[in-house]
C-alpha cells in the first residue's frame, strides 16, 4: 500500500496546542487528511477540546460541534439525521477519548450503534483520562500507573472494539498513528459505508500520561503493535482480518517481547519480572484466540465455498 | 379547525403544524403519549420529519444539539426524572443558541416516586437561558407551543424554548382545542436563522472559552434572553390576528383591578383560582387572579403593575419550597421589590405531587392568608 498517496491538505492546523509528541494529535492529522473537508467532528470532553484552541478561534479546518462528555454519540446521531434531512451529505465523526467512549459515554455509543445512524465514531485511546490528570478510565491497562492507581490499575482494560463487534455494526477496526496508510486505508472505506455506525479503535500514545520521552510516540506506536499489544485489524460485516503489519505477527516468534514496550513508558516501571511475564501472556493468549477465530473463519467461509 | 384533544395531544398537533426536521425523545409518563401521536404523524406521513429514538433523555437532547447546530428545527419532550437526566445537555442547548422546543408535561421527583404534577421539574431550568412558558389548558399548550418556535429561532433571541404544562389534569384531559389553519402564517419560514456549523464554512461551536470570552457568550445571552418578551409579544400578536387569543403580555389578569387581593398561579389550578375569585367576589371581597404564561425571562414590570397598591398577594405554588421560598413567589417578591411596592405576600406550597387544589381550598387559603404573616406555608387542605 506504500504507493497510497496522502492528501498534502492539512485540516489540522499549526497553532493547535496539543502537547509535543501527542499521539492523538497525530492520529486526528491523518483522520482528517483521509475525511478531507466535508466533514464534521463532533468532540466530547477530553484533550481534544483543548488542543482545538481557545474559542473564538479553531485549529480545526472542519465544523466542529463540542459537546457535554457524555454525549457526542447522541449528538453525532441527531447531526446525520439533520444532514440527511436537509439534503446536505456528509462525514460525521465523533472524535472521543477513551474515557468520553468506554466509560461515560458508552450508553450513547451503543444506543447510536444499535439505531445504525450513518456515523464514524473514533476512540483515541490514550488509556486515561488526561484531560484531568492521568487518571485511571476503563481503558487503562492492568498493572500501569495512573493517579488513581499509584500502584498499578487491579483491573483490565476493557475491549471496546470487541464490544462493538457484538453491536453487529458494520465495520470496526483499529487504528496506529504509527501506520498512515492503515489509517488511510480503513477511514476511506468507513466514509465510503452505508448502513450504520462505523467504529475506529486508535491506540495513541501520550508523553505526560505514559511517562516517556515525546521524540518517542511513533516509536512507541511502532513497538505496541510489533510486540502484539495492540492489534491493527478489521472487522468488515463481522468478517474479522488483520491488517498492516500485524498480519505477519500470528507466530509468536514473529512477535517482538512486551517487555520492550513496557520498558520505555514511566507508568509501566514499578512492574516486577513476574508481573511483565503476566502481561505477556495476556497477550500471547489473545494472540492465540485471534487465531482461532481466523481459522473458524477460514473453515466457515470454505463450507460456504 | 377545533378538535378533541387532550394537552398532550395538543402539543402533538401543534409540533406536526410546526414541521419540525428531527424529533428525538424518551418515554416517561406523562410525557408518553405525545411522542406516540408524533410517531403516528411520521408514520401516516402529515409530518416529515425524523424520529431518533434515544436509549435516553441526555442523548435526546443531544440528539437535538446535533441537529439543531446544522440547521434542522427540532422537538423533544420529557418530565421529571427525563429533565433531570438531561439537565446537563438542557443548559448546553442555551448555551450554544441553539432554538431548540422542548414540552414538559411536570411531574414530581422521586423519592418516593410519584408521577403526578409538580413543578419542581420546571423549577430546576429557570436561570438556563432556555425561554419557559407554562400552558394551563390544551389549547393553550397548542398555542405557546407554536408561539415557542417563533421566538426560538426569532434571529434576535436563538435561544431554546419550552412549554410547560400539569400532568394529567391537562396532559390527558380532553378540551375543545381549535387548531391555527396554516400554521406557516405564523412561524418563521425554514432556514430563517443561520446554524452555527456548516461544511462550507467551518467554525467551532462551543470549544474552551477564556474568563473574558465565556463572560462575553453570557452577556450575549443575558442581551438575548432580553429581547424575548417583544419577540413573545410579535409571535402573539400574529396569533391574536389569527385566532382572537391573546398572551401578548406574558401574563392573564383577572378582576384585578380594584382587586385587594390578588392570587398568583400558573398551570391547571388557576381554573379553581378563579372559580374562587368569583366565589369571593359574590360575598363583596375584592380578589382578582393573576396567571403567569410567559416564566422566563419573567415579567417583573407587569406583574409589578398589577400588584402595585394592592393589600395583599397570595402566591400558589405547585412545589415545595425547601429552604427558601418558592421561585414563583421568589419571583413576585423581587417584581415588588424593584417596584418599591410594600405587599403582603403569603405563599401556599399546594397541589404538591397531585394534590388536588379546589375552589374552596383557594377560598381557605385567602382567610388563611389575612390571619398569617407573610411568608410561606405549607397547605395540608382544610
Ligand atoms: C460529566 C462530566 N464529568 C467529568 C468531566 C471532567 N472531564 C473532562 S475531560 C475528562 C477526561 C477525558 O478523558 P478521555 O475521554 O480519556 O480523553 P483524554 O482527556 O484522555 O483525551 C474528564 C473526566 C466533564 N467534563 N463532564
Ligand atoms: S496529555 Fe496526552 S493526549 Fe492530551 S494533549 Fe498531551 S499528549 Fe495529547
Amino acid at each position: 500500500m506504500a504507493h497510497r498517496v496522502f492528501p498534502r491538505e492539512e485540516y489540522l492546523l499549526k497553532g493547535h496546542v496539543a502537547c509535543p509528541g501527542c499521539g492523538a494529535a497525530v492520529m486526528l492529522r491523518h483522520v482528517l487528511k483521509a475525511l478531507g473537508p466535508n466533514t464534521y467532528l463532533v468532540i466530547p470532553a477530553c484533550c481534544t477540546s483543548v488542543i482545538a484552541g481557545p474559542h473564538p478561534r479553531s485549529a480545526f479546518r472542519v465544523p466542529v460541534l463540542h459537546i457535554a462528555f457524555a454525549a457526542s454519540a447522541a449528538a453525532a446521531s441527531g447531526m446525520i439525521e439533520a444532514l440527511e434531512k436537509l439534503g446536505k451529505p456528509a462525514n460525521v465523526v465523533v472524535w472521543a477519548g477513551d474515557g468520553g467512549t468506554v466509560d461515560i459515554g458508552l450508553q450513547a455509543l451503543s444506543g447510536a450503534a444499535e439505531r445504525g445512524h450513518n456515523i464514524i465514531y473514533i476512540c483515541y485511546d490514550n488509556e486515561a483520562y488526561m484531560n484531568t490528570g492521568i487518571q485511571k478510565s476503563g481503558s487503562t491497562p492492568h498493572g500501569a500507573w495512573t493517579t488513581t492507581t499509584p500502584s498499578g490499575n487491579p483491573g483490565f482494560k476493557k475491549d471496546l472494539p470487541g464490544i462493538m463487534v457484538s453491536h453487529r455494526v458494520p465495520y470496526v477496526a483499529t487504528l496506529s498513528p504509527a501506520y498512515p496508510n492503515d489509517t488511510f486505508a480503513k477511514l476511506r472505506k468507513a466514509a465510503s459505508m452505508r448502513g450504520g455506525l462505523k467504529y475506529l479503535h486508535a491506540l495513541t500514545p501520550c508523553p505526560p500520561g505514559w511517562r516517556y520521552d515525546p521524540s518517542l510516540t511513533i516509536e512507541l506506536s511502532r513497538l505496541a503493535v510489533e510486540t502484539g499489544m495492540w492489534v491493527l485489524y478489521e472487522v468488515e460485516n463481522g468478517v474479522f482480518r488483520l491488517t498492516g503489519p500485524s498480519r505477519a505477527l500470528l507466530e509468536k516468534g514473529k512477535r517482538k517481547p512486551v517487555a520492550e514496550y513496557l520498558k520505555l513508558q514511566g507508568r509501566f516501571r514499578h512492574l516486577s519480572p513476574e508481573d511483565v511475564e503476566r502481561i505477556q501472556r495476556m497477550v500471547d493468549e489473545n494472540w492465540e484466540r485471534i487465531a482461532e477465530m481466523l481459522k473458524e473463519g477460514g473453515e466457515h467461509s470454505s463450507e460456504q465455498g | 379547525m377545533k378538535l378533541l384533544l387532550t394537552g398532550n395531544y395538543a402539543a402533538a398537533y401543534a409540533v406536526r403544524d410546526a414541521q419540525p426536521d428531527v424529533i428525538s425523545a424518551y418515554p416517561i409518563t406523562p410525557q408518553t403519549p405525545i411522542i406516540e401521536k408524533l410517531a403516528e404523524f411520521i408514520d401516516s406521513g402529515e409530518l416529515k420529519a425524523k424520529f431518533v429514538r434515544v436509549e435516553s433523555e441526555h442523548s435526546a437532547m443531544a440528539a437535538l444539539i446535533g441537529a439543531a447546530s446544522v440547521g434542522a428545527r427540532t422537538y423533544t419532550a420529557t418530565s421529571s426524572q427525563g429533565l433531570l437526566y438531561m439537565y446537563e445537555v438542557v443548559w448546553w442547548a442555551a448555551g450554544a443558541r441553539l432554538p431548540i422546543v422542548m414540552g414538559l408535561v411536570t411531574r414530581a421527583l422521586g423519592p418516593p416516586w410519584n408521577i403526578w404534577s409538580d413543578h419542581a421539574d420546571f423549577f430546576t431550568v429557570r436561570s438556563s437561558g432556555w425561554t419557559m412558558l407554562f400552558a394551563s389548558s390544551a389549547q393553550e399548550v397548542y398555542d405557546l407551543t407554536l408561539i415557542a418556535y417563533c421566538v426560538a429561532e426569532h434571529r434576535d433571541v436563538l435561544l431554546p424554548a419550552l412549554v410547560a404544562w400539569d400532568a394529567f389534569e391537562v396532559s390527558h384531559t380532553y378540551e375543545p382545542v381549535e387548531l391555527v389553519e396554516d400554521a406557516t402564517r405564523l412561524l418563521p419560514p425554514k432556514g430563517a436563522w443561520a446554524p452555527p456549523l456548516a461544511a462550507e464554512d467551518p467554525a467551532s461551536l462551543g470549544n474552551l472559552a477564556y474568563p473574558e470570552e465565556y463572560a462575553e457568550t453570557r452577556r450575549l445571552m443575558v442581551e438575548a434572553v432580553r429581547r424575548v418578551p417583544l419577540v413573545f409579544a410579535e409571535a402573539a400578536g400574529r396569533l391574536r390576528e389569527l385566532t382572537g387569543r391573546d398572551y401578548s403580555r406574558g401574563y392573564e389578569c383577572y378582576r384585578c383591578e380594584d382587586a385587594e387581593t390578588v392570587f398568583i398561579a400558573m398551570g391547571s389550578v388557576y381554573g379553581e383560582v378563579r372559580s374562587a375569585v368569583d366565589a369571593l367576589r359574590a360575598r363583596g371581597v375584592p380578589v382578582g387572579a393573576l396567571k403567569v404564561w410567559l416564566y422566563r425571562p419573567f415579567p417583573y414590570e407587569g406583574v409589578a403593575r398589577v400588584l402595585d397598591g394592592k393589600k395583599m398577594a397570595i402566591v400558589l405554588s405547585r412545589t415545595t419550597s425547601l429552604g427558601a421560598m418558592g421561585p414563583l413567589a421568589t419571583d413576585v417578591a423581587t417584581a415588588l421589590a424593584l417596584k418599591g411596592c410594600s405587599v403582603k405576600l403569603v405563599e401556599f406550597s399546594a397541589g404538591v405531587g397531585g394534590v388536588d387544589v379546589t375552589e374552596d381550598d383557594v377560598v381557605a387559603m385567602y382567610k388563611a392568608a389575612l390571619e398569617r404573616e407573610g411568608g410561606t406555608y405549607f397547605w395540608r387542605g382544610r
